[in-house]
């Protein structure tokens, strides 16, 4: 059975108030999709915020792989890997 | 319950509670709430007379849904807000907002309603806390025709008004901003158009079965088979079991028009109700006309209209009020509530024949619902 990956996922402000402040938290899974469900768990309401009900990433948030960018939840994830999720400029 | 009102407060950027006193004199501010949210909509449940439940979204974040117990003291997010069903449909639909909410029935505690952007209808049977999507407005074979994904209003297309009618609970209307209105007499399971002789000029035919923009729909609260309508080519009447409307704004002054986003009916008396002007010419620019804002009130059904300015600008003044940010209350005389794109709420408590201004400098408002304050 494969492990699954440990993954450092760092919060940005306009979500520290489902993490409860941290801006920096550990989810298990192997894909964004799976780590953003092991963070809707434990901070129930998160994932819907940054992903619609058909799996797309809302239009002005951005998913990054350490520095490489995804706008798929499908995409794989290593152990070890940092997903840094971030809330884009929208308008004023 | 008390003599007091509250108005619940929906901006582009948070949410405020303003509470007056018995005489509607003084008003009391509690916010902001979730600074910096877009909340559309934020409605008190008249059957406990102490929910409320606020429809949220942020220019980054998703669309959810409040609700809080407390006067708003403290907000619970809904476990699970309204949603489309997932589907591989290459059109398949994502909630962009939820702009409407609408207590159910009286004899249905803990019922919810919901319309959204896209159009959507959305039903909770537990106070909010998890939403289904109605299959018979959503799922329905006309869904595309009634709802086409490019007749988009200026921030998408919009299931803007659900309306329930107080005698039975299974007959409901839906506005849309694409499709016009339609009707369900078995609690959303199954719905027909509803826009017999309401005027679509922006189509090739102008007086379709649907397409149509309704932008407000509402009940006489003492008359439900009277229905008003302010639509984007006028404003409506319809008296059922009759199904087609009539255009009572042709009474309005040539020169003003009636081109609007919202009407509001009178409490008790069937024959009034208010709207709210705005100047639908050349490249529409919604704003007051002429640059002097003024409310019209009939007090025939429509058959005649009257200007009731006194206390707002009578120069430049150019502000907007959105579909869900004029209301009144159920005082006599009845108090009238308006909240401005400018961040202004303005209130009259002689039916209108007078307005102050008492609160400024808000954000852009969106919505502004008039509620008894318990004691």
């Amino acid at each position: 059975m494969t492990q699954a990956a440990v993954t450092q996922v760092f919060i940005p402000s306009q979500l520290t108030s489902y993490t409860g402040g941290a801006t920096r938290v550990d989810a298990s899974g192997a894909t964004v999709g799976s780590v953003l469900d092991d963070l809707d768990r434990r901070f129930p309401g998160l994932k819907f915020r940054v992903v619609d009900e058909q799996d797309r990433v809302r239009r002005h948030m951005r998913l990054f792989i350490g520095r490489r960018e995804t706008r798929s939840v499908a995409a794989p994830l290593q152990d070890g890997d940092e997903l840094l999720i971030f809330g884009a400029l929208s308008g004023g | 319950m008390t003599d007091a009102i509250q108005l619940l407060v929906g901006t582009r950027k948070g949410a405020w509670i303003y509470r007056s006193d018995a005489g509607r004199s003084n008003w009391r501010v509690q916010g902001p709430v979730f600074l910096g949210s877009i909340v559309n909509h934020l409605v008190l449940d008249p059957r406990d007379g102490r929910t409320l439940l606020m429809a949220a979204s942020t220019g980054h974040l998703g669309p959810t849904i409040f609700r809080s117990t407390d006067d708003g003291a403290t907000w619970t997010e809904a476990a699970k807000p309204p949603a489309f069903a997932r589907s591989d449909d290459p059109r398949a639909r994502a909630v962009d907002h939820s702009f409407w909410l609408e207590p159910g029935h009286a004899d249905e505690p803990g019922v919810w309603w919901a319309g959204t952007s896209p159009p959507g209808l959305f039903r909770s049977a537990d106070g909010g806390a998890t939403w289904d999507s109605v299959a018979g407005f959503n799922d329905h074979p006309s869904y595309w025709d009634w709802c086409p994904p490019e007749a988009g209003t200026p921030d998408g297309s919009l299931l803007n008004q659900i309306v329930i009618d107080p005698r039975d609970a299974a007959h409901m209307y839906v506005a849309t901003s694409s499709g016009g209105v339609f009707e369900t007499l078995d609690r959303g399971a199954t719905w027909a158009p509803l826009n017999e002789n309401v005027r679509a000029d922006f189509l090739p035919d102008p007086y379709p079965e649907f397409g149509q923009d309704a932008h407000y729909i509402a009940l006489s609260p003492t008359n439900p088979d009277r229905l008003w309508q302010q639509n984007h080519c006028g404003v409506y009447r319809l008296d059922r079991p009759g199904t087609r409307w009539s255009r009572v704004g042709e009474a309005m002054p040539p020169e003003v028009g009636d081109i609007g986003f919202t009407v509001v009916p009178h409490a008790r008396c069937a024959e009034t109700a208010w709207v709210w002007p705005m100047d639908g010419t050349d490249v529409w620019p919604r704003t007051s006309p002429g640059g002097r804002p003024a409310a019209y009130r009939t007090r025939d059904g429509g058959a005649s209209w009257e200007r009731q300015d006194r206390g707002f600008p009578t120069e430049q003044g150019w502000f907007t009020v959105k579909r869900q940010a004029f209301c009144a209350d159920d005082r006599d005389p009845v108090g009238l509530y308006l909240g401005a794109t400018n961040g202004e709420i303005w209130m009259s408590g002689d039916e209108g024949e007078s307005w102050r201004r008492i609160a400024a400098h808000l954000p852009e408002i969106y919505s502004v619902v008039a509620a008894p304050l318990r004691a």
